[in-house]
């Protein structure tokens, strides 16, 4: 199991060595930083001055080497746009993202298993075609424009909730939170349908599929046949059987649901970690830029590993193929 | 039994959220809250040359000079200044003046606030012509001695923001913050000015409060006690937020939405003429156009396919259809309330065929072929503003291929540092002294001596000699009635060269509460201490 553990982490920091390269042979064509920081009828001596300074006068391979030794020291210098140390800068907009990304994942799941075993349990009600119309919804229209659809539907039409923003924060150390505050409550709303319909959807086919197939096995018969009270046999013993993949699923896509909460992020100017590498994208900021890369793939490998582990716990048979090495 | 549960918890937070949601408590009172599309990005003065920067730190720091309105220059923290002789400028403090936190401001200020500006990391090292001495004369008295007799040496000073030496030094913000800095700066997240208001709270790129400031030495004119900032970037939610009332400013109102917001109830835009002026550039320097399949020579040499280029721009029509009427078209190359004189010039008849009459004598009777650079995200419709160009010279025969991009890459491509690479452009400019010689000199003049920044902005190189002769003697000239007569001359050399095209000056539109009255100034700076805001 150990041996498991460390050769998977071996190969993270592989896969984050990839990823830096391949971002960093990206940069190149995000344009010039310099035009960023300087204004347009800045002499070109200055210019100069400043490229020498950031050291982009360097090779790129250069850059990079510079680049990797500081981040292994966890040093990730420094933002062109707002002078300030980018791991700071990420440190304080990471408790937005990570709650949007709970709160999306905590709807996607109840609301998902609620509709997908309402579906698969009541096949033609007009409410399961409801659902799956939300569902096609869910899959078909872009984030974006969700997004705006309800900024319009509930902001400016009703006037019930904030369109931008976080509300008040609560501040816990050095974690922000808007979970104790109602303007805070308010705001997380919309965010959160948004940027967790997709996995919504994905859930509610899912455990409408699952649910439908175990159904149809022997030990539901079975159970049917022991005279086992319909409740206790769908939900004690369908559903749970149902719920392994969809928790592989959502674990997964937790990773996913941090990366895509970017364009979510942008709708409702949402102050966290995504809106943060947009504004550097459109800034050619190279330290946002790289780091937000590192750390969202960090994010991913660790997820994949925790999820690699829990299915040893939950599943006994992987056990014996993976402490045999492949 | 959990999943019931959790149908419950979950109803019941949906429940509970509407109920809350739908008694949102109206503003309070005098709490001005204003949204742009930029961020605020360090509160140092000297960091970032840029004007929606100088605005929000307009509000807490000051400079000597300010300018009103109708950008008048006028006195701030110097109560008068004259000019004893050409090349030393002398400047009175006004007395009993106190910054934030309660220093005295005095002359030794300036004289740090000159020495800071010009360091290095400052990008606004041009604020004071290099190999000036500044002078304390006594602690109210700044002297001001220059190299060469400079008529428009304060004409920048407005956003050239005085600084607290004491404070500063006590702060390790001495040096101004460079973008290669290793630690962060004290003088990026805090700010001690003299202005009519002080910064509460500072994050950066989310949200940024400031409360009046008692002790301002000027009367207010405004009635706020706090204004909250918050960058919106995304278009539609920043528009949402104003007709939600969530916001009471808007900066900048997409042209697609200002019909919206003026029929909203509750919202409205304000619109005006911005000094920016777009235009058309051509490369007129290479033997052999970049991007052409016209080899061996360049077409843009010509002057009469020059001529032919602005004769078939369709001004009119770019202004109806692509700006929707909000834009001015523009005979010169900067607008017209910076230059005195810009009544007596008028723009060349738009003529198709003359245009390709034209070309046919040129030599190019079919056209030919060129690539257009066009930023897309960083003027009003540049990209569409190109697409129209484009059609248009197709009716004269000429295929423009149109490159569009965002400007992180359009400059990296078109400036000096990449080489100048681009054979026909977009570009916008105003002039940052809001004077000629600017315009006469960064962007018409002559960039064929390499150790001078003389047409730096230049991007096709356009050059006449006799034009740079002119610009040198309106830099030296102060009588102000012959000076306009000087760079009138300049201006019709440029117009006869047709060495640009200049197309409009876009229009400023600001999306703004019926609650709040506020005065629009014509350089896009938004001053939320002319604001009112009723209850």
């Amino acid at each position: 199991m150990l041996a498991f553990t460390l050769r998977r982490a071996l190969q993270a920091i592989g896969v984050m060595i990839a990823v830096g390269v391949i971002a960093f042979s990206m940069f190149r064509f995000a344009g010039d930083p310099v035009n960023q920081i300087v204004s347009l009828d800045t002499p070109a001596a200055e210019r100069e001055a400043v490229r020498t300074s950031l050291g982009l006068d360097d090779p790129v391979p250069v850059q990079f080497a510079r680049y990797f030794v500081n981040a292994a020291q966890f040093k990730f210098g420094v933002s062109y746009q707002f002078r300030q140390p980018v791991s700071n800068l990420l440190m304080e907009r990471m408790p937005a993202t990570l709650e949007l990304a709970a709160c999306a994942t905590v709807f996607a799941m109840v609301f998902g298993i609620l509709m997908g075993v309402y579906s698969a349990l009541r096949r033609d009600t007009l409410l399961t075609k409801f659902f799956q119309a939300v569902s096609l919804i869910g899959i078909s229209l872009p984030t974006f424009l969700i997004g705006i659809l309800l900024i319009y539907l509930f902001s400016v039409t009703l006037g019930w909730l904030p369109s931008f923003g976080r509300g008040d924060v609560v501040r816990i150390g050095w974690w922000t939170t808007g979970l104790f505050t109602l303007s805070g409550l308010k705001a997380l709303i919309m965010p959160s349908i948004t940027l967790g319909l997709f996995q919504m959807t994905l859930i509610m086919r899912l455990v409408r599929a699952e649910m439908l197939e175990v159904l149809r096995t022997d030990y539901i018969r079975f159970a049917r046949a022991r005279g086992l009270t319909t409740r206790a046999i769908h939900f004690g013993h369908a559903l749970k059987n149902t719920l392994v993949p969809v928790i592989t699923v959502a674990g997964l896509q937790f990773g996913s649901v941090i990366a895509f909460a970017i364009i979510t992020e942008t709708v409702f100017q949402w102050p966290g970690m995504g809106l943060l590498f947009v504004q550097a994208v459109q800034n050619v900021d190279i330290p946002i830029m790289a780091a937000y890369l590192l750390m969202v793939s960090l994010i991913f490998v660790t997820i994949n590993l925790v999820v690699d582990i829990l299915y040893t716990i939950v599943d006994p048979r992987l056990r014996s193929t993976i402490s045999r090495p492949a | 039994m959990s999943v019931r549960r959790s149908v419950f918890a979950a109803a019941t937070a949906s429940i509970v959220a509407l109920t809350t949601a739908l008694a949102m408590a109206p503003a309070s009172a005098q709490t001005l809250r204003y949204a742009n599309q930029g961020d605020l990005k360090s509160l140092d003065p000297y960091t970032l040359n840029e004007s929606t920067t100088h605005a929000h730190l307009g509000h807490v720091f000051e400079g000597l000079v300010a300018r009103d309105r109708d950008l008048k220059i006028i006195p701030a923290l110097a109560e008068s200044w004259e000019t004893p002789e050409p090349t030393r400028w002398r400047f009175h403090l006004r007395k009993g003046v106190k910054f934030q936190n309660g220093d005295p401001f005095t002359a030794d200020d300036v004289v740090f606030s000159a020495e800071r500006v010009q360091k290095k990391g400052s990008n606004l090292q041009t604020r004071i012509p290099s190999g000036t001495k500044v002078v304390k004369v006594d602690d109210h008295t700044v002297d001001f001695i220059l190299p060469t007799p400079n008529p428009i040496l304060n004409s920048q000073w407005d956003t050239w923001y005085i600084m607290d030496k004491k404070w500063a030094e006590a702060n390790n913000a001495v040096e101004p913050t460079p973008a290669a800095a290793t630690t962060p700066s004290f003088a990026s997240l805090n700010a001690n000015g003299t202005g009519p208001f002080t910064v509460e709270s500072h994050q950066p790129g989310v949200k940024t409060v400031y409360k009046a400031n008692p002790n301002w030495w000027r009367k207010p004119e405004h009635n706020l006690k706090e204004i909250i900032f918050t960058p919106i970037g995304s278009d539609a939610t920043r528009v949402a937020a104003l007709l939600s009332g969530e916001v009471d400013v808007i900066e900048p109102v997409p042209i697609q939405d200002i019909s919206r917001v003026d029929s909203s109830p509750n919202a409205q835009v304000l619109k005006g003429p911005e000094l920016r002026t777009i235009f058309l550039g051509m490369d007129q320097v290479r033997d052999e156009l970049l991007y052409s399949n016209i080899k061996g020579k360049n077409p843009f040499k010509d002057i009469k396919v020059r001529e032919a280029f602005f004769k078939a721009v369709d001004i009119e029509l770019i202004k109806n259809r692509v700006m929707r009427g909000l834009s001015t078209p523009s005979a010169l190359m900067i607008a017209p309330q910076l230059f005195k004189l810009s009544g007596d010039f008028t723009r060349p008849k738009l003529d198709p065929d003359g245009a390709k009459k034209l070309l046919t004598e040129a030599g190019y009777p079919d056209g030919f072929e060129v690539t257009m650079d066009c930023p897309n995200d960083r003027y009003v419709n540049d990209a569409a503003i190109c697409q129209a160009v484009v059609g248009m010279l197709a009716r004269i025969g000429v295929k423009v291929t149109l490159l569009a991009q965002p400007k992180a890459q359009y400059f990296a491509k078109v400036l000096k540092p990449g080489g100048y690479q681009t054979s026909f452009y977009l570009l916008g400019w105003t002039p940052g002294t809001l004077d000629s010689h600017n315009v006469l000199f960064d962007i018409m003049g002559c960039r064929d001596d390499p150790k001078s920044s003389r047409g730096e902005a230049n991007l096709g190189g356009y050059c006449n000699k006799k034009l740079d002769e002119f610009a040198d003697q309106v830099l030296q000239e102060s009588d102000a009635t012959k000076r306009d007569l000087l760079i009138k001359q300049a201006y019709e050399i440029g117009a006869k060269d047709f060495g640009y095209i200049p197309l409009h000056q876009q229009a400023l539109a600001w999306g703004v509460s019926k609650k709040v009255k506020l005065s629009q100034r014509a350089d896009n700076q938004v001053l939320l201490y002319w604001a009112t805001k009723q209850d």
